[in-house]
């Protein structure tokens, strides 16, 4: 026994030791293994987290905590007249990470930035293929090839893009995750000596974290670049601990495994909130959970039934049942964060009175239909299940049946995106790039039938409204294309906008300085720990 | 005797050699089926909230050659799969056996230890409870057991990190090791590791680590072994030879050490080494719980992902490697006990 205790008090003095000797460091408990290293071909929020927010950068950057579109390896730029011509003037001096597998020779410049997006591009570059069954997801979802006539060096530190048709959204696609600047020296590294796959695992950028290691479904770890061009970060180690079991990271945050962590379940909340060495920080999140009519479909393709059953939904109701305290309710498609949102938009009211009055007037009696319940739990609708029985409840009280059905996820959203789909279809919406065009146009506009358009709505003024905002740059006259937008979509009704939800980042009160992502992203530049 | 001549042993070894053929296409049709009987496509799965247009969709579709037949698809993953060949996963892009192969250790290391649990506490159990049969202990060892076999796994877990972890402080929630200790690995077995570093509390640290989980694994095992050793027990101990021995005066302990408890470890060998194919189910479970760097985990998260590569080339190394382990039980046994061979 006394053995045992010598050896005990021996282990916990050498493990404060041990302790002692560590460097500044940040674990963050992240929610999923990242797919890999490359953020060009990856999709998840997760895989972004641990390459595009960590490792690499992009011509321009979201500010930290909003959606504005601010420099990064472009110092600056020039927009032509017309609107077709983006000249980027590169920051002179940005180093590339030393790895022991990858000594750069030269500082990023033209090359690099036309090979970030050749390889996503033509199918003839040798990288566009380089991971076997490997697709572009980003680059395509977001039209690139549509928009892209050409890149262009005009001289080491000066690239321009030429777009087939005016496109302002492009500069916030730049600074999306998809858009990270790779090198081109360490492709042609790993070309010459057959090992393409590495680009994937042993990932090169300009970041402010370069990549140490990882360990598979573990741990990732990065430490601070020393010649990161704007100064070396406050802490030295940042270490991403999976855990994809929100309750244990949860656990593990109160144990002081983690000091930050993202996606804390509802019902952990009120715990962590509690907690004395916690901070939860909170806002509002860049989405919208919604109900798309099947606009095709009699009689949901009469504008005042769908508009009457909305009237007879109780929003309030199911915000608090369902988002508890999480979620506010959303009059327009686009959050009220985003700009060029229409306060003047008048807010869904709960009525049943009329609703059914309005019911009998276009002649509906006696509706059956199906009604869609997201199987999973999203950000923007934590609970599809509960969400469709409270609807099923409203409309019982007008005199409308409504079953509710349900698809695996991937299953669901494939079945609900066919344009002879019956009933009405629960789903919702992350923005990826902080423009209204990533809302308005990706899910409804006339083109994403059968995509993303579960509405099978096509309203020609609308669609007009919304190209034409695409095609200009003037944000004052945007914004007046989509105040347009927003009054024509509350005239129709397509879809019930339900929610707007609350997004929750729990950590440690020793965490300083970090912004919470309106676009959901978890970035770790600038963040410190107080000792 | 010499063994290896022994005419009905080389018989034993043949029949039982020759049915793994058969077991293995089996067991390769059953998870090929199954990850195409799962709701939900990958191709889907992976093109995240844009969804995929639809000639996209055909364009992926043949480039994993989805678009074949499926008897096709089914004989060209055999063919892969007799070449060593198990793919690359969907999702990362890396062969599945690399991965596998990275993970393992970690759900041996697991399995063994609650393994070594369930053997040093189960035996002495099953056989102190025999041996005072119908007393307290007996009573209170057989409650514990039937619990502890009935107890779900999942439950179980959480059980244990809300009070050991949560309310005691006493172990880690989840992990390995403590994320202060950076060793790349060389064995995979993280207790091992430490030491061949010489990181004392990195050991320290696996080892706390280790101990919930291996309790939770273990549990089941556990509880199967000390009731088949204390019914083995019982009925050796009513066998004509023991009591010889006890007339002849030896003393209790001798009886049962020497005499009783040889002849009784037969069938609990043979318990123990069906229980791997339970435990590699088990370690699904208490992986996912645990945060356990394992395959199990990596099964569950496949399985989420929709990354059919991994489900079924997953599936048929862990049924190859429970086969393989049966096979050197029932080997073992049949060396042991020389009854079985003839039969």
């Amino acid at each position: 026994m006394k053995l045992m205790k010598t050896l005990l008090a021996a282990t916990a003095i050498l493990a404060l030791a041990a302790g002692a000797a560590q460097a500044k460091q940040l674990i963050y408990c992240s929610e999923a293994s990242p797919a890999h290293f490359d953020p060009g071909p990856t999709t998840g929020g997760n895989d972004f987290d641990a390459s595009a927010h960590t490792i690499y950068e992009r011509l321009v950057e979201f500010a930290p905590g909003t959606t504005e579109v601010i420099p990064s390896m472009a110092e600056s730029w020039d927009i032509s007249e017309d609107g077709l011509e983006y000249t980027f003037h590169l920051r002179p001096g940005v180093k590339f990470h030393t790895e022991p597998y990858f000594t750069p020779t030269r500082d990023m410049n033209a090359d690099d930035v036309i090979f970030s997006f050749e390889r996503q591009w033509k199918e003839d570059n040798p990288w566009h293929a380089y991971l076997e069954g490997m697709t572009w997801d980003y680059f395509q979802g977001m039209d690139m090839p549509k928009y892209l006539a050409s890149i262009e060096k005009i001289d080491d530190l000066t690239v321009k893009f030429t777009l087939t048709e005016p496109n302002s959204p492009m500069l916030a696609n730049l600074a999306m995750q998809f858009a990270s600047i790779v090198s081109k020296e360490y492709a042609d590294q790993l070309e010459a000596s057959g090992d393409m796959a590495a680009f994937s695992t042993q990932p090169v950028g300009t970041g402010p974290f370069q990549f140490v290691d990882y360990q598979l479904d573990t741990v990732i770890r990065y430490a601070a670049f020393p010649d990161y061009w704007d100064g070396k970060q406050p802490i030295d180690d940042l270490i991403f601990a999976i855990t994809t079991d929100a309750s244990v990271r949860a656990q593990r945050l109160l144990a002081g495994e983690c000091d930050i962590m993202p996606y804390p379940a509802p019902a952990d909340i009120e715990t962590l909130k509690a907690d004395d060495n916690l901070n939860v920080m909170e806002s509002e999140g860049l989405n919208i959970g919604y109900i798309s009519y099947n606009t095709t479909e009699p009689p949901f393709d009469n504008p005042d039934v769908r508009k009457a059953l909305t009237m007879a939904i109780d929003k309030s109701a199911i915000i608090e049942a369902v988002y508890q305290g999480a979620g506010q309710d959303a009059k327009n498609l686009i959050p009220p964060t985003m700009w060029s949102y229409d306060e003047a938009t008048p807010a869904d009211v709960y009525d049943p009175e009329k609703a059914k009055e309005m019911l009998a007037a276009a002649g509906v009696t006696d509706l059956t239909t199906d009604l869609w319940a997201i199987p999973v739990s999203r950000p923007y609708n934590p609970n599809g299940q509960r969400v469709a029985e409270l609807i099923q409840a409203d409309w019982a009280a007008v005199g409308v049946t409504a079953n509710i059905v349900t698809y695996e996820w991937t299953e669901y959203r494939e079945r609900g995106k066919q344009p002879d789909r019956k009933g009405p279809f629960m789903i919702g919406w992350t923005g990826d790039n902080g423009d209204p065009d990533n809302f308005f146009a990706t899910l409804f506009s006339c083109s994403a039938i059968g995509v993303s358009n579960y509405s099978s709505w096509c309203n020609e003024d609308f669609e007009a409204a919304i190209q034409d905002a695409k095609a200009i740059s003037d944000p004052a006259e945007r914004t007046a294309l989509y105040t347009k937008a927003q009054e024509i979509f509350k005239a129709e009704e397509p879809a019930i906008t339900l929610a707007h939800s609350r997004v929750f980042m729990p950590m440690k009160k020793t965490v300083l300085n970090y912004h919470m992502s309106p676009l959901g992203s978890h970035i770790f530049k600038g963040v410190d720990i107080q000792e | 005797m010499a063994k290896g001549k022994d005419p009905h042993m080389l018989n034993y070894l043949l029949r039982r050699l020759a049915l793994i053929v058969p077991t293995v296409i089996g067991i390769s049709i059953c998870a090929f089926a199954f990850v195409r009987v799962l709701p939900g496509d990958p191709i889907l799965a992976m093109a995240g909230q844009h969804g995929v247009t639809p000639e996209r969709y055909e364009i992926l579709k043949e480039q994993f050659g989805y678009n074949l037949p499926i008897w096709q698809q089914y004989f060209d993953y055999l063919g892969s799969v007799l070449q060593g060949d198990f793919g690359i996963s969907l999702a990362t892009k890396r062969p599945v056996i690399t991965e596998f192969l990275t993970l393992f250790p970690a759900t041996i290391e697991l399995a063994l230890t609650a393994m070594f649990l369930a053997v040093i506490i189960g035996i002495p159990a099953g056989i102190f409870a025999a041996v005072k049969r119908g007393s307290w202990f007996d009573q209170a060892t057989m409650g514990v057991a039937l619990t502890g076999y009935s107890m779900p796994i999942f439950w179980w877990g959480l059980l244990l990190i809300i009070f050991f972890s949560g309310y005691l402080g006493w172990t880690p929630v989840s992990g390995r090791i403590a994320l202060t200790f950076f060793l790349r690995p060389i064995t995979g077995f993280m207790l091992v590791d430490t030491l061949l570093y010489g990181n004392w509390p990195a050991f320290v640290s696996a080892l706390r680590h280790l101990i919930l989980p291996a309790i939770v694994l273990g549990t089941i095992p556990l509880a199967v072994i000390a009731r088949q050793t204390r019914s083995a027990m019982l009925e050796v101990l009513g066998e004509d030879y023991v009591r010889t021995a006890r007339a002849k005066g030896l003393s209790p302990r001798r009886v049962v050490n020497i005499h009783a408890l040889r002849n009784a470890l037969i069938p609990v060998i043979t318990t123990i080494g069906l229980q791997v194919g339970l435990l590699m189910g088990g370690a699904i479970l208490t992986e996912t719980i645990f945060t356990w760097p394992g395959v199990g985990k990596w099964m569950i998260d496949s399985i989420f992902k929709r990354d059919y590569v991994v489900v079924q080339s997953g599936l048929l190394i862990i049924a190859l490697i429970v086969m393989a382990v049966n096979l050197a039980v029932d080997l073992l046994y049949a060396f042991i006990n020389p009854r079985i061979r003839v039969q």
